[in-house]
């Protein structure tokens, strides 16, 4: 029996970081007290009109461009339904021509996904849900904060060209990485400016695509994949079981890790779509694009090609090095240091390792000049990670100078010499062992010499002089 | 009250008399007669006082004041003001205080008018009689056993009584200008996008303007180009300037060529078919041309309005969940209680309505009903742009009938409908129209014809409605 | 005209359902022949060939309608939630909800 093939394709909604919400000048603030930041445009009240937020759309432009999206003359619809989280009980979105289509993403991993489109929506109030379990189950009455009513979001579909929930969680992971990188959003799952919806169906390869169930807001990378895997699992149990997928909603319970039905598809709504009469068309001119296109930042991935690039040979923990290195938003320190002549390998390494993206970074000269050192033997790699550290008080410090303070004296090859022979004279029929050819041993002098010098000792220059001395 | 609202603050400004007493005035005459008439559901008469001694004191201070200082004005209810009750003529609104205010009440007031209050209308503007509304019909001063036509019923009142020299409605499918014929005044429909809808509350967005009752078409011109002009706050305002109205009322019509449409004529009764035959002698009189023609896809109107006004809301109106503001029927479910504010708080004309909109959007039915709906829009709008390539104007009837009794068309509601098939086609295509009194029938009640021009020639109505207004009182 | 009404009273029920209604079943057979009655009168348009023309949802062709991006006052919460029928702790305050957002 062969293989099945899980066919996923994602939904992402991600909210603009803009000062000001869609449709309204209500700030666009999270974590604010309860209903402060509403008017009469996001509660909905009898009379108010929307107005459309520029920021939000060159936000959008900048997204649709980021994806490989065709800009295009777009309207915005109503979707018709009841929920009390809604203020109009309709959600103004865009429907049968969307801002953005027909776009592609290039994963890390080398892959390609297509983006169906990434249109622009408004989000919608929050409620908590009281008594019971605090869930909406159980629960006796749900308070509404409007706050978040009205703030812009983009909706980026996928094609359904992923096939694995690791393939699912890359995608997610490089979507952020652009989004955020175009200064969109600030990604934070965790806090819903970023959540996701996933359309999962199992196929023998080559077989037409199976039924699908889409599973709901998806918080975190890791329940995406989670998600994704439990039900695929459970819809091959099924089909292998005789039995069929039904087409559905789904939920994922985070606790047991299992989906759940939420609503079948035929209590599927009717959401009723027609043009928003409030709102003209959104054509946004030739100039307008372009000019957004100039000022867009540089992508993930050509940021990530820059780096490679000053490499030599590329191996696959380097890729994940340098991925770690723009992830973290690191790569303009790392190649100023390059510039500023440290090694390229080290550099990376040294940045994905030991920066804090999110703390104080060194100076690129001084965070060259450190990696300068270790590259030279100057520093060991222990010593090298606290200069780096040390740094953090002193961004601009003279790393040789803070080596020197720290007490970090490059030995000199005669001390290494006699730290070498008392190593060796200590443990005699270790070094016999290693001189017949039992090269495992060399990782053991090597750490009987850094042990002697306290870590003073350089690594390379300890192997080099381990390596000399065997016969 | 029979002075105009231009020498009302007129009169003002020169001191010869006060906003007190102009307000005291207005406010004595609706004590004496709206328990009768109904145009006002809610007059609130001490901000009014308030407000006109301020006027008073800044024209004794020798302040520049606007150009409608001092004058009493009347604001249908589906027209917010910050902190002033605002029904829509529905019970699920009932106590609601809206906190702004729309930006036609924010300029009338700039200009130093006085709101007197709040007026009666058909639910949500939904009718042509003011029996929708939940709080009972007004009647026609003329002939108190006759509505006021609708839905802007209650401020065609409110003016033709002499209540007040102005007041704001709203014309989704002729709820301005069908009023102004049954209580014989000027009514005025802009082109859509000429005055913003920012704080009117929506029937039907594509198709709600905002505009004034007036006797004097010269006050309709003032009143119109305070209120009008651009709005950020309306994505659908236009923002260009727009030729000058009062300019035009002065302007005549000789070298216009009027269109006589015989569908916007047929069908209407005798008396007003004679009507609308002597204004367009009279339009000639003054130097017209008048010219015959027949513009039979306006006939399609009323199918087409009837579908994409409800449809647009069915989904303006489902915000009245009971949620956020207005009458709640509490359950223990909040979908329940959806359900249960909304049948209890919505009146049957509103249901109906709602339902007509939900159908023609649902899914199967959206492009034989909605869509075709939208395409007969611009079959009607291009007939339309194609007559105005031979005149300038069209001239025909507002109403195929007079005002008619309580009770004669509230079983059957298309026959309702119906009563709007000659002002729905200037909504549908966002051209300007107005109704100018003419004439009355045998019983003496008012007949209106109506002007329509292409869309941002409002002012050629004006320069039209001043003719047939000095014909009248010749 | 004896066209035969193009909707039943089954339609009306969905319809109402899905606009938050409910209906007495008095009201559901007026409404179905009122609303027939209506929908009937549109055959007019239903029957039309009107192949070329573009749907109208706009009176003019406006478009690019847009504001900056700048912060305008938000209304006071007090005012805002005075006008709600039920809050608490500063919010809208509503019994159950029975199931997620569609
Ligand atoms: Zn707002």
């Amino acid at each position: 029996m062969s293989a099945w093939e899980t066919i996923i394709g994602l939904e992402v909604h991600c909210e603009l970081k803009t000062a000001t919400k869609l449709f309204c000048g209500c700030p666009n603030m999270f974590g604010d007290e309860p209903n402060t930041n509403c008017c009469p445009v996001c509660l909905g009240l009898p009379g108010s009109l929307p107005v459309l937020n520029k920021g939000a759309v060159e936000l959008a432009i900048r997204i649709g461009l980021a994806l490989n999206c065709t800009v295009a003359p777009s309207t915005f619809h109503r979707k018709n339904y009841f929920y009390p989280d809604m203020p109009k009980d309709y959600q103004i979105s865009q429907y049968d021509q969307p801002l953005n289509a027909g776009g592609w993403i290039d994963l890390p991993e080398g892959s390609r996904v297509g983006i169906t489109r990434a249109h622009m929506e408004e989000d919608t109030g929050k409620s908590t849900h009281l008594g019971g379990t605090g869930r909406i189950h159980g629960a006796d009455s749900s308070l509404i904060d409007y706050n978040r009513s009205g703030v812009p979001l983009v909706e980026i579909v996928s094609e359904p060209d992923m096939r694995s929930g690791v393939q699912a969680r890359a995608y997610v992971a490089e979507l952020r990485a652009i989004l955020v990188a175009v200064g969109a959003t600030d990604g934070r799952m965790e806090e819903g400016s970023m959540r996701v919806d996933a359309n999962v169906s199992v196929r023998k390869p080559g077989d037409p695509f199976g039924t699908r169930c889409e599973i709901k807001n998806l918080n975190s990378l890791r329940s995406l994949q989670r998600a994704i895997e439990y039900e695929a699992a459970r819809q091959i149990d099924l089909i292998e079981a005789g039995e069929r997928v039904v087409q559905e909603t789904r939920h994922f319970d985070e606790q047991t890790g299992r989906t759940g039905t939420m609503r079948s598809k035929e209590e599927a709504t009717d959401y009723r779509y027609f043009p928003e009469p409030d709102l003209v068309p959104l054509n946004p001119s030739r100039a307008w694009i372009d000019e957004i296109r100039s000022n867009l930042a540089p992508l993930p991935k050509a940021r990530r090609e820059h780096l490679l690039a000053a490499v030599g040979e590329v191996t696959p923990a380097l890729v994940d090095l340098v991925a770690t290195v723009v992830d973290r938003d690191l790569d303009t320190l790392v190649s100023a240091a390059i510039n500023a002549g440290a090694p390229a390998q080290l550099a990376i390494a040294r940045a994905a390792n030991e920066l804090d993206a999110d703390g104080v970074l060194p100076s690129p000269a001084s965070f060259a000049g450190t990696c300068q050192l270790e590259a030279s033997g100057r520093l060991s790699a222990t010593q090298a990670k606290q200069v780096l550290a040390a740094l953090l008080d002193e961004p601009h410090g003279d790393p040789a100078a803070i080596a020197d303070r720290l007490g970090f004296v490059a030995m000199d090859d005669g001390a290494l010499d006699t730290v070498l022979d008392a190593a060796i004279a200590d443990h005699p029929s270790e070094w016999q062992r290693y001189c017949d050819g039992d090269d495992k041993l060399a990782q053991f002098f090597v750490g009987k010499v850094m042990a002697a010098t306290k870590g003073k000792a350089n690594g390379k220059a300890v192997i080099a002089a381990i390596a000399a001395r065997r016969p | 009250m029979t002075t105009s609202a231009i020498s009302l603050a007129q009169a003002i400004a020169a001191r010869t008399t006060t906003a007190a007493a102009a307000t005291d005035a207005a406010l004595s005459a609706i004590t004496e007669r709206d328990g009768e008439l109904h145009a006002f559901l809610h007059v609130d008469a001490d901000a009014a006082r308030q407000a006109a001694s301020a006027i008073d004191a800044r024209i004794a201070a020798g302040e520049t004041v606007g150009p409608l200082a001092g004058v009493p004005v009347a604001i249908k209810d589906n027209l917010v003001m910050t902190g002033v009750p605002t029904t829509c003529g529905s019970k699920i609104l009932e106590g609601w205080r809206p906190p702004y205010t729309a930006t036609v009440v924010e300029r009338l007031i700039d200009a130093g008018a006085i709101p007197i209050g709040k007026t009666n209308l058909d639910e949500f503007a939904m009718g042509s009689s003011t029996e929708n509304s939940a709080y009972g019909p007004s009647r026609n001063p003329i002939d108190p056993t006759k509505v006021p036509g609708g839905s802007s019923g209650g401020s065609a009142v409110a003016v033709a009584a002499g209540y007040v020299p102005v007041s704001l409605g709203s014309d989704t499918g002729g709820s301005i200008r069908q009023p102004a014929a049954f209580c014989g005044l000027i009514g005025y429909k802009p082109t859509y996008g000429h005055i913003s809808r920012y704080g009117l509350v929506a029937f039907s967005s594509s198709l709600d303007q905002v505009g004034p009752f007036t006797t004097t078409v010269a006050d309709s011109a003032l009143v119109s180009e305070i209120i009008g002009g651009h709005d950020h706050r309306d994505s659908t305002s236009i923002d260009a300037p727009a030729p000058s109205l009062l300019e035009a009322c002065g302007r005549g019509v000789a070298g216009l060529r009027v269109g006589l449409c015989s569908d916007l004529l047929d069908g209407a009764d005798a008396v007003i078919v004679d009507r609308v035959r002597a204004a367009a002698a009279a339009l000639e009189a003054a130097g017209a041309t008048i010219v015959d023609l027949a513009i039979p896809e306006l006939r399609l109107g009323l199918s087409a309005y009837y579908l994409l006004a409800p449809a647009e809301a069915s989904s303006n109106l489902a915000r009245y969940d009971g949620v956020r503001f207005g009458l709640r029927e509490e359950r223990d479910d909040v979908a329940a209680m959806n359900v249960a504010t909304r049948t209890a708080g919505f009146g049957p004309e509103v249901k109906r309505r709602i339902m007509l909109g939900t159908y023609a959007l649902s899914a199967g039915y959206y492009d034989a009903y909605y869509g075709q709906a939208q395409k007969t829009r611009r079959l009607i709008t291009n007939a339309l742009d194609a007559a105005y390539q031979g005149v300038d104007l069209l001239l025909g009837a507002t109403t195929p009938t007079t005002a008619f009794g309580f009770g004669d068309k509230v079983a059957d509601p298309l026959s309702m409908y119906l009563s709007d098939l000659f002002t729905i086609p200037s909504n549908l295509a966002g051209h300007p129209a107005m109704s100018v009194p003419f004439g009355t029938d045998s019983a003496g009640l008012p007949i209106g014809v109506q002007l329509l021009a292409p869309g941002r020639r409002d002012d050629l109505l004006f320069a039209a409605g001043a003719v047939l207004e000095s014909e009248v009182s010749a | 005209m004896t066209n035969p009404n193009p909707l039943t009273e089954a339609d009306v029920i969905k319809v109402a359902s899905l606009a938050r209604l409910e209906l007495r079943p008095d009201e559901v057979a007026t409404f179905t022949e009122q609303l027939g009655s209506v929908l009937g009168h549109a055959q007019d348009i239903a029957a039309l060939n009107l192949e070329g023309l573009s749907p109208m949802a706009h009176p003019f062709d406006l478009e690019n309608v847009l504001r900056e991006d700048v912060v305008t006052p938000s209304l006071d919460r007090d005012a805002v939630l005075a006008a709600a029928p039920d809050a608490a702790e500063h919010r809208f305050r509503v019994g159950r909800i029975l199931g997620e957002a569609p």
